[in-house]
């Protein structure tokens, strides 16, 4: 069964929700195709059909919290597999945006900390620079020392650059960002 | 056939084996591939997990300047393959995605440059028949499990791959260059894909799942298409081993290595030498194959 706490006037995501997702939530059937098809269904607190679920019953910020927000590897299964055409997928990008905006509260592995600097790096060199990148993950996390000893190897066999590639349209990249932030794009 | 060739960041990093092994097998069956000048992030995962727009622009960037090029755009990363369509699908269908990409890119751009994956190219312009014919050291034996994962297969109805529950793009190739190609249930289960840094736990269980499966499926090696998916399921191979105990020590190669070999091109011209489970099992195939 599940129980949801009534959201406070304002907070229902419901509305959100569908306005950027552009889902009509209210066609979820509850057949929980969705969470028979995820990957990490089995690793989450909450699956996606009772996420589904509690939107439909007007859940407020509490849903921003929940770990699967982070841990969905955006594979898209559930979208593809719907049989009432709902973007399940589309609804998680929503939830992960509105936790981004109204300021839910750091999920383990930081994901949206990984998103900005990988997307840093696009910005500054036009193409990812993972050196850069790993770094300022790593700093971020202060989990220094995770992977470090793949390094050696990855160094040797070229699958990192120590350099960045400068090849790239630059002007181009650094004008999206520009504008995207102008626009007030999430997380940027 | 002449194609604008974007070979995406982790050609020039992680994936170097895809791009080297790509270009080789073009120019062997006669595929001539111009990279777009200044071509640039695609944005993956980060940018589409952030911004509807940024995650437009980034390959809109670069479409408009294929476009300019009067070519087909061709990608061999699937993640570049999936978002450089996604992005084509809302410019071409929302006005209000391409007005704020336009404004964005500063040029106007329609979504109107075809974009296809590097194995279309090779099953729909080069075709079976043609491949079958330029094998000259058959992978006789090499039992070989295809994955596709997520990026080329979904959405299906924006990608439009094969059969986004049971592709055989792949499983095609793989026979053509005299393999076999074995029947498995995780062909599009998910890797974990950009979560690799950040959730590694979650990356680990999920390759571990796929390899146990394709080791009980009697798979000798996986064969992929995307950057994201051999790092996964290659680097995290010492992960699982750490964690669990479970050693598969199963080579994870590029499909276009493997044709690359069945062509007779050099292993280490195919970049095999980068692989951190070593494909020794398949290069022995190759060896018996060359000594008759």
């Amino acid at each position: 069964m599940i129980t949801i706490k009534k959201a406070k006037a304002g907070e229902a995501l419901k509305d959100a929700v569908e306005k950027i997702s552009g889902v009509d939530l209210r066609v979820c059937l509850q057949c929980r195709k969705c969470s028979s098809g995820c990957p990490v269904a089995k690793l989450t607190k909450s699956r996606p059909s009772e996420i589904m679920r509690r939107l439909h019953l007007n859940a407020g910020n509490e849903l921003l919290e929940s770990d699967i927000l982070w841990m969905c590897v955006s594979c898209e299964t559930c979208s593809a597999r719907c049989p009432m055409g709902i973007d399940v997928a589309g609804v998680m990008d929503a939830l992960r945006k509105l936790a981004l905006s109204r300021g839910a509260s750091k999920q383990e592995g930081n994901v949206p900390l990984f998103n900005k600097a990988f997307l840093k790096t696009v910005e500054v060199f036009g193409r990812t620079y993972e050196m850069a990148m790993i770094t300022a993950y790593k700093l971020g996390t202060g989990k220094l020392m995770n992977d470090t000893e793949k390094f050696p190897t990855m160094l040797r066999k070229g699958k990192i650059s120590l350099l960045p590639s400068l090849g790239g349209d630059r002007k181009t990249v650094k004008r999206i960002f520009k504008k995207t932030k102008q626009n007030k794009g999430a997380g940027i | 056939m002449k194609y604008a060739y974007y070979p995406g960041c982790s050609a020039e990093s992680t994936a170097r084996d895809m791009h080297q092994s790509t270009l080789a097998v073009a120019a062997a069956l006669g595929i001539e591939m111009i990279e777009p000048k200044g071509w640039t992030c695609c944005g993956a995962t980060a940018g589409h997990q952030t911004d509807r727009v940024l995650a437009a622009a980034l390959p809109a960037a670069n479409l408009v300047k294929i476009k300019d090029m009067g070519l087909d755009c061709v990608v061999n990363c699937a993640a570049c393959y999936n978002r450089m369509k996604v992005a084509n699908h809302e410019i071409a269908t929302e006005s209000e995605i391409r007005r704020d990409v336009s404004d964005a890119i500063g040029r106007d751009y329609d979504g109107s440059v075809k974009i296809r994956h590097f194995i279309e190219v090779l099953l729909e312009d080069v075709g079976l028949e043609k491949i079958s014919s330029a094998i000259k050291q058959p992978l006789k034996g090499l039992k070989v499990a295809c994955y596709y994962g997520c990026l080329l297969v979904r959405p299906p109805k924006v990608v439009n791959f094969d059969d986004p529950e049971n592709p055989k793009s792949l499983d095609k190739l793989v026979k053509a260059i005299g393999g076999e190609a074995i029947e498995w249930p995780y062909k599009v289960e998910c890797c974990g894909g950009g979560l690799s840094l950040s959730r590694t736990d979650v990356v680990v269980n999920l390759t571990d799942s796929i390899l146990g499966m394709a080791k009980s499926s009697g798979a000798d090696c996986i064969a992929v298409s995307c950057p994201m998916c051999q790092v996964n399921l290659d680097l995290r191979q010492q992960d699982i081993k750490k964690e669990t105990g479970r050693d598969y020590q199963i080579p994870v190669v590029y499909i276009t290595q493997l044709l690359g070999l069945g062509l007779g091109i050099s292993s280490k011209k195919l970049g095999f030498n980068k692989l951190m489970v070593p494909a020794s099992n398949v290069l022995e195939k190759v060896e018996v194959s060359r000594n008759g």
